[in-house]
């Protein structure tokens, strides 16, 4: 009677990438919710525009590369990449926008590197940066959190959303406005403390940006709960957030008018707790060893922080993670942890001593 | 002199780049000097990739020759018995593209030793003197045998033998030298259940 | 309290050890054949010492060990030796290798056995030989000859003995219930050791928590001997050798070394087990416990099997459903092999056998792409970069394997199990090493092949130095004998009867004439110098770089040559005196 040859181990544990995926898109329930609640319908229907157009995408793709549609697709990635797309274009974008987005994100940045897991930079940042650096206006334009809003002004409802996303009907005045960020970027000359008196955002917040605040605690909050079911580890997103929070503090400068901002407005603003807790963990381009996130998740913040002080844009996440992609492979080289029964950890691209 | 360059732009921006061309110019070729690489000639690493079958079918009359017309511009796939992995370590350390092997030279084949038919030598040395790697043992008239450890399984006494006693025969692998052979790459895996699925389908 | 270090990476699956713990060690029926592979160790296969036909009684040496790392093979039972030849044996491969088959008498009669009860009166040496002569190999799975790791032992003084109890592979509980029942004998094992290694200072037993039991077994019988049973949170590998001794110790085993050069001495429950028996009771190793387990066999239990029973035979007395069973495992689920056919012997080091159904063990899904999710990283306890060797064994990246410490994996399969790609990581590791090893031996026969290659050509290129210095000298000859003597020139088409007289006067000429004899004796003189100077260049340049072969080579030639020099100055002086 004969049996089957197989190499050890037999079984495994049940945990596919498809459930990780899951888990993942899951987590970012919470930051979805505080979202939609603070900006209206926009969110969703991004979320629902990016993942028809991702689904869409990698199936042609894999059509044409011919490989098994459904075996792939049910590996969840492309949704996961529409979902943390969606949640970072801005709501009420029309839906060519996310379309453009979501297809160069699948297209050029996933499949025609060889799909999932051979993609050197994350795909949903490169489609959002090519969506930021082509279309600056459509891109910039952020809905008023719902707690600001005149009395007489309320968000489009689904169907007026709806229209503005497809029929590019223009909202009403009053439904957009700035963001803590772009505040401080185009608030020059003012102390810290007149910008927080002069604007509501900051006037009638409870601890960072009204809107902004509890949409990343939110995110803060999912992405702890992705930390406890072990799906990452803590080193890049701490890493990223602590870089971020020492810089912050080093050039607070006591609120001047030159300071850049605090750290727990640096911290809750934008998308930090995001980009820390869905975007650095991203495994397939980051680094690969924990000594590697350290420095990874710690450039990323490092880079968020300097673009956002001085650079153009009023966020940089996702400047600052692809330029973190280019930088993993260098930091892999010199990040090997010390294996068992060695002195000392050794590099990449060691030699074998001769024998 | 400074008047004549602010008014010359042109030879302002000539004497600029020359100078800067000769200074950095300069610098590299002093940096290529001082901090040079000792390294084994370019021969000796080819040499070391190769088989060292001395087999002489890439057309030298040996391994090192080979090298040597190698590193004079030949093509680097000419050596069946080095196959495809030893194209691919001569390209690396060329840094240019692999090409396939060139079946001119011959196939890339299972590695054989060669085994004299002792009862059928009648002691000729001609296989003695055609061995590269003097792996056979023997005098005139007495029969000769191959050292298995030493044979390279180049062919090259097979064709010499008058009586045709010469057999090239693969490698036994027995228990010990058995491995676990590589999983089947994943996307290939995935191609032929998709060409299957497609089967099915139809 | 002794301090624990936690060792970095593992995982935890379920343990599935409570099914084969319901009841307590049984014996078998004894089996038709049994079938004894030469090699059931690490090491070199034992030589045969019986010959087919020969009646052999239980507890007969059948072959011994061939070398210091080798053991030996005793008759697990009385009978006759029905053949010496290849069998299939328990190995990945399914493929065969050399084997003893002994065809049962039923009658299983025991060789007369000599024990040594006394064993504090036995120097450390004879102990070793009865453990030897025993072929006492490590039962916990590796297979390494118990006195050649003893013998490791004394090359430097012993101050650790650990006892490997963890038993961390799902389902088996054969060190388990060992201890649980003959933990006594285990005690006795380890006090001969300890006499054997000089004392250590430290003795452990290192166990993990969730056989509370065999603890409280060993403790009972530990009470005031000096020996610690060390209990630890299960977690697999926890009883590889180097996680064990990080564990107890907080030492690493430098890669490359043994746990002997630390001044540790490493041996499984199973083991010391044997080696009581060894000694004491003067039985060789001929039978051990074997779990068996899974859901395919209707009965799961332990077994006191003897050493070469087929597997098909265990199987038989449990109610095995082969229909129901996904695959047939020697070893446990995470590093045991799988089985081609029942028809194997059970050997020394096969701990489990495991016949899991199709929903216990389900068949591997399909694998997905590598996202580098780090999973495996965190599981694996020689904290290597799993997901990097990947990709560098899928690119035959050889020498970033290396660099990645490749050699250090101990295939424990940590990384592979929680892998959500269900990528087998494993496999790709043993196939990329088993590839280096060649590469690297490929490397050392075309440096062989190289040198013989060169000398040969250096050998050839001297004998046609030689002959053309001959063929030159003779040319000179025959150009002054033309000279000196014209008229013996021969007419063309001339008859053999002209030939033979120009011959013949020719050597009167030669033997007339001394001053030619003299010419002849200088050219012969002048043509030795110039191959003693020729044959002095080549020493010297082989000096330089040629190798010593060669060197002493060129150095006889240069004698030779000397010699030769030296020949013709005399006869030219004879000739002139």
């Amino acid at each position: 009677m004969a049996f089957k040859q197989v190499s050890s181990p037999h079984g495994h544990a049940r945990q596919s990438t498809g459930q990780i995926m899951q888990l993942v898109l899951l987590a970012t329930l919470p930051g979805l919710l505080v979202l939609s609640y603070q900006f209206g319908w926009g969110l969703l229907i991004n979320i629902l525009i990016a993942t028809t157009a991702a689904i869409s995408a990698e199936a042609l793709i894999l059509k044409l590369r011919n490989r098994p549609i459904e075996f792939y697709l049910r590996d969840y990635s492309a949704v996961v990449t529409a979902v943390l797309l969606g949640l970072a274009l801005p709501p009420l974008a029309p839906w060519w926008l996310v379309v453009v987005a979501t297809a160069f994100s699948i297209i050029i940045a996933k499949q025609l590197y060889g799909g999932l897991g051979s993609n050197p930079f994350n795909p949903a940042m490169v489609g959002y940066v090519v969506a930021l650096i082509s279309f600056p206006i459509e891109m910039t334009t952020w809905v008023t959190p719902v707690s600001l809003l005149a009395a007489d002004v309320s968000h489009p409802g689904l169907l007026e959303s709806l229209a503005i996303v497809f029929a590019g009907n223009s909202p009403v005045d009053g439904v957009t406005g700035a963001t803590p960020l772009d505040l401080f970027k185009h608030s020059d000359g003012l102390l810290v403390e007149q910008i927080y008196q002069n604007n509501s955002l900051f006037s009638r917040a409870s601890f960072a940006g009204v809107g902004w605040e509890w949409a990343n605690m939110a995110f803060l909050i999912g992405g702890l709960a992705l930390l406890k079911a072990r799906i990452f580890t803590w080193h890049g997103p701490i890493a990223m957030l602590g870089t971020l929070a020492l810089m912050s503090m080093l050039f607070w400068d006591g609120g001047s008018s030159d300071s850049p901002g605090s750290p727990v407005m640096h911290l809750f603003s934008g998308a930090s707790m995001l980009g820390a807790f869905f975007i650095v963990t991203d495994p397939v381009s980051s680094t690969v060893s924990n000594r590697g996130r350290l420095i990874y998740g710690a450039l990323i913040g490092l880079l968020v922080y300097v673009i956002r002080a001085w650079g153009s844009y009023p966020d940089a996440v996702a400047f600052a993670v692809l330029l973190g992609n280019f930088a993993a492979p260098f930091i892999d080289n010199y990040t090997v942890p010390r294996t068992y029964g060695h002195s000392k950890s050794r590099r990449a691209t060691d030699k074998e001593k001769s024998e | 002199m400074i008047s004549l360059l602010t008014d010359n732009t042109m030879l302002a921006a000539l004497i600029a780049l020359v100078g800067l061309g000769t200074l950095f110019g300069g610098l590299l070729g002093y940096a290529a000097e001082r901090f040079k690489v000792g390294s084994d000639p370019i021969v000796q690493q080819l040499d070391d990739l190769l088989p060292q079958t001395q087999c002489g079918q890439c057309g030298f009359p040996g391994c090192r020759p080979y090298a040597q017309s190698i590193a004079d511009g030949d093509a680097i796939n000419k050596c069946p018995p080095g196959g495809q992995s030893t194209i691919n370590a001569i390209a690396n350390l060329l840094d240019i593209s692999a090409p396939s092997l060139d079946e001119e030279h011959g196939e890339e084949e299972m590695r054989t030793i060669a085994y004299i038919r002792e009862d059928e030598c009648i002691g000729c040395t001609k296989c003695i003197q055609a061995c590269p790697v003097d792996a056979i043992l023997g005098a005139a008239k007495l029969m000769h045998t191959v050292i298995a450890a030493e044979c390279t399984g180049c062919d090259l006494c097979v064709e010499p033998c008058p009586v045709d006693c010469i057999d090239m025969l693969p490698i036994v692998k027995n228990i010990d030298q058995w491995q676990w052979p590589a999983p089947p790459n994943p996307l290939d895996l995935i191609a032929t259940t998709a060409s299957a699925m497609q089967e099915d389908a139809a | 309290m002794r301090r624990i270090w936690d060792a970095p990476g593992g995982v935890h699956p379920p343990d599935n050890k409570a099914q084969s713990l319901t009841s307590s060690i049984g014996q078998l029926p004894l089996p038709e054949k049994l079938i004894l592979p030469l090699t059931q160790h690490v090491g070199a296969a034992a030589k045969v010492c019986v010959s087919v036909g020969e009646k052999v009684l239980k507890g007969q040496k059948l072959a011994s060990a061939s070398a210091s790392i080798s053991a030996a093979i005793h008759a697990p039972s009385s009978g006759w030796i029905t053949a010496i030849e290849e069998r299939a044996v328990a190995h990945p491969s399914g493929m065969s290798a050399p084997c003893i088959e002994i065809t049962c008498d039923g009658e299983d009669r025991w060789i007369e056995c000599m024990g040594y009860p006394d064993y504090k009166q036995a120097t450390p040496p004879q102990l070793r030989n009865l453990i030897a002569d025993a072929g006492v190999a490590g039962l916990g799975g590796a297979g390494f000859p118990s006195a050649a790791k003893l013998e490791r032992g004394t090359h430097m003084p012993v101050d650790t003995l650990i006892i490997n109890a963890t038993e961390c592979e799902p389902y088996i509980t054969a060190d388990d219930i060992l201890i649980r029942e003959r933990a006594d004998q285990i005690i006795q094992g380890i006090d001969i050791i300890s006499h054997l290694l000089g004392t250590p200072k430290t003795i452990l037993i290192g166990i993990e928590n969730n056989k509370p039991e065999a603890i409280a077994a060993l403790n009972h019988h530990c009470q005031g001997s000096g020996i610690e049973v060390v209990s630890f949170p299960t977690k697999y590998p926890s009883g590889g050798e180097k996680q064990l001794i990080y564990i107890l110790t907080g030492k690493e085993i430098p890669s490359g070394h043994l746990p002997a050069d630390l001044g540790i001495v490493c041996l499984n429950s199973s083991t010391v087990f044997a080696i009581k028996r060894a000694v004491i009771d003067g039985e060789p190793l001929i039978s051990r416990i074997t779990t068996l387990a899974g859901e395919a066999c209707d009965i799961n239990r332990n077994y006191e099997i003897l050493i070469g029973t087929p597997v098909s035979h265990l199987l038989a007395q449990n109610a095995f459903h082969p229909e129901l069973c996904s695959r047939l495992i020697m070893g446990g689920p995470m590093m045991g092999f799988s089985l081609t056919s029942s028809d194997v012997p059970l050997v020394k080091s096969s701990t489990c056998i495991l016949a899991p159904s199709h929903t216990e063990i389900p068949d591997d899904d399909p694998v997905q792409a590598c996202i580098r999710c780090g999973l495996c990283a965190e599981a694996c306890p020689a904290s290597l970069l799993p997901q990097q060797l990947y990709w560098y064994a899928r690119a035959d990246d050889h020498e970033r394997l290396q660099a990645h410490n490749l050699f250090d994996c101990i295939e424990c399969g940590a990384c592979s199990y929680v892998c959500p790609s269900n990528i087998p990581l494993v496999q790709h590791y043993r196939s990329s090493k088993a590839d280096i090893v060649n590469a690297r031996t490929a490397k050392a026969t075309a440096a062989v092949a190289r040198e013989r290659f060169e000398f040969r050509q250096v050998r050839l290129e001297m004998a046609d130095t030689v002959r053309e210095a001959k063929r030159e000298a003779r040319r000179i000859v025959t150009e002054k004998a033309k000279i000196t003597s014209p008229t013996t020139t021969q007419p063309s088409g001339s008859s053999a009867a002209d030939i033979i007289k120009a011959a013949q006067l020719r050597g009167t000429a030669r033997q007339a004439s001394p001053e030619q004899q003299r010419a002849k004796l200088e050219r012969t003189l002048m043509a030795a110098e110039m191959r003693l100077k020729e044959a002095q260049q080549r020493l010297l340049q082989a000096t330089n770089n040629a190798s010593v072969d060669q060197q002493a080579q060129q150095l006889a030639s240069v004698e030779a040559a000397k010699r030769k020099v030296e020949q013709a100055t005399q006869r030219l002086t004879e000739v002139s005196h």
